[in-house]
């Protein structure tokens, strides 16, 4: 069986348990979105739509929501399912099978794909009714949701990389807050030129910054090639890492 | 398909299981660790072969090298012919394996673990659903199989994990210590299960640490003791060796085990090691 065939396979295994289990999905979808209303309501009377230039017109949620959807991405489930398999046995029960190890791995990361597709979609059009426009449209929205679905997949692969070498779940949620910190290193209330220049240094360093800026141009402004360019570098170069640390870890795995 | 490489057996008949001089070490904290030091084994097609041992003698871990879980460090392994470190995923076609903990996703039905084991053997998806549907039925799971396996029994989830090991019809099926946890009553069950995939011509490699189950299910047997072979023979022989040094008082298997491991019962009691991982 091939790697993308038996990949799909196991991807659509996990599906049909987040189908099942709709309230796992609740808590990726009520946080971003809780943290999404508390921001707007403490910074919304900062900036006013018709006289904050960075927001090209619109209100504050328009600027937050990238963080939210970014925050919504990080929730990802599939290393704590990874992990829970290495406990309890099915995950040698899987390499046991005549299928590409990486196969496992992918599996899930497909699976968190589709499940972030469908959050983001829905979190985008829950800002709507807060007034928030897609500016590049269509295309635009379907970009967005694209990209944030693969950092999410990115981001869930990173945590199966410490769950395939810690082998426990505990260290497995400790390592996600180890990741947890570069969302908030960010330029997630005002653009970067308005953020103190550690934080602006800090910022700028930090690669989620250009997955944010990716986003928010899309909502905010159209189409910015440059932006785009540069998240869209931020995430290809990460998936890279990731699968090539994952491919190294999990065929190596003893 | 995946043909036989090399081994033949000393009788001519091509070995079910051929392991020589099997070597794991592990590099640990205090240094590296012989977890395995140098097995041979050689298990005929058809036979039911128990490999017993205490904690922590082996067993385990020469069952994860056997079925290319685990790197080999040193020595060869043919199972069904295919050599399991140059084609792992050969050998992955002929063998069958049933961990020790049941390996089980609990948020599939019984149905659904079935087809996607039997689509990761390479089925269609109408092939694997009626797979699943005969192996269901042989491991009398047919009313639960639509349920989710969270729910089952102990002995519903070994039977499973024992159908789940079938769907490919391996050759050789290998059980790590397949009735650990279970009540009398299902562990009967699962020997029962056990005799009738070995009478459809499946070779059973068992590892057990119940010396009745290996007395009455294993045609041979070999005692694993700090990662080495310590006896090997058919349960009759190894309890008559023994039995004619003691002078011919009669003996049991838990003899012939304390005999060779250089236990006694108080020690054996009381051993909690566990090695491997």
């Amino acid at each position: 069986m091939s790697d993308m065939s038996a990949s799909f396979v196991l991807g659509s295994r996990a599906i049909r348990e987040a189908l099942r289990t709709p309230d796992s999905l609740f808590p990726t979808l009520f946080i971003p979105l809780f943290f999404l209303v508390v921001n707007i309501g403490q910074a919304g009377r900062i900036f006013p739509s018709d006289d904050t230039g960075f927001l090209n017109g619109q209100n504050y949620a328009a600027f937050q929501l990238p963080a939210s959807l970014l925050l919504a991405a990080s929730f990802g489930s599939a290393a704590l399912y990874l992990v829970e398999e290495i406990e309890g046995g099915y995950f040698d029960k899987l390499r046991a099978t005549p299928i590409p190890r990486m196969a496992i791995v992918l599996g899930r990361l497909y699976a968190e794909f589709v499940k972030a597709l469908g959050v983001s979609a829905v979190m985008i059009l829950i800002a709507f009714a807060f007034g928030v426009r897609v500016e590049s449209g269509v295309l635009g929205f379907l970009l967005l949701i694209v990209m944030v679905a693969v950092w999410a997949m990115v981001f869930s692969g990173f945590m199966q990389l410490i769950a395939l070498k810690t082998r426990s779940a505990a260290a497995t949620q400790a390592g996600g807050l180890v990741f947890f910190p570069l969302l908030f290193l960010t330029p997630n209330f005002v653009p970067r030129d308005l953020l103190t220049r550690p934080m602006e240094i800090a910022a700028t360093f930090n690669p989620v910054t250009y997955v944010m800026e990716a986003c928010r141009s899309l909502i905010l402004e159209g189409f910015d090639g440059a932006a785009l360019a540069k998240g869209g570098a931020v995430i290809v170069g990460s998936a890279v890492l990731m699968l090539a640390l994952s491919v190294r870890l999990i065929n190596h795995y003893d | 398909m995946h043909g036989p490489t090399q081994p033949e057996s000393g009788i001519g008949a091509p070995a079910a299981i051929r392991a020589v001089g099997l070597v794991k070490t592990y590099s640990g904290s205090d240094g590296d660790v012989e977890a395995v030091r140098g097995v041979d084994l050689e298990v005929q097609q058809g036979e039911v072969f128990g490999f017993l041992g205490p904690n922590g003698a082996g067993k385990s871990t020469t069952v994860r090298m056997l079925t290319t879980l685990m790197t080999i460090t040193a020595g060869t392994a043919h199972v069904a012919g295919v050599d399991v470190a140059a084609d792992p995923d050969g050998a992955r076609h002929r063998i069958g394996v049933a961990l020790q903990e049941a390996g089980l996703d609990p948020r599939q039905t019984g149905r659904e673990l079935l087809t996607l084991q039997a689509r990761l053997f390479g089925m269609s998806s109408s092939e694997a659903a009626a797979r699943a549907a005969e192996l269901l039925t042989l491991v009398e799971l047919d009313d639960a199989g639509d349920r989710p396996i969270k729910g089952y029994s102990g002995g519903m989830k070994r039977r499973l994990d024992l159908a789940s090991a079938l769907v490919h019809r391996p050759d050789v099926l290998f059980l790590d210590e397949p009735t650990t946890g279970l009540d009398p009553a299902s562990r009967l069950t699962v020997w029962d299960e056990v005799r009738r995939i070995n009478r459809l011509g499946t070779t059973v490699f068992l590892t057990t640490q119940y010396l009745e189950e290996a007395d009455q299910l294993c045609d041979r047997l070999a005692i694993i003791d700090q990662g080495r072979i310590v006896r090997e023979g058919t349960p009759a022989s190894l309890k008559d060796e023994l039995s004619a040094r003691r002078g011919g008082v009669p003996v049991t298997l838990d003899d012939v085990f304390l005999d060779a491991t250089g236990r006694t019962r108080d020690v054996v009691a009381g051993d909690v090691q566990e090695v491997g991982r």
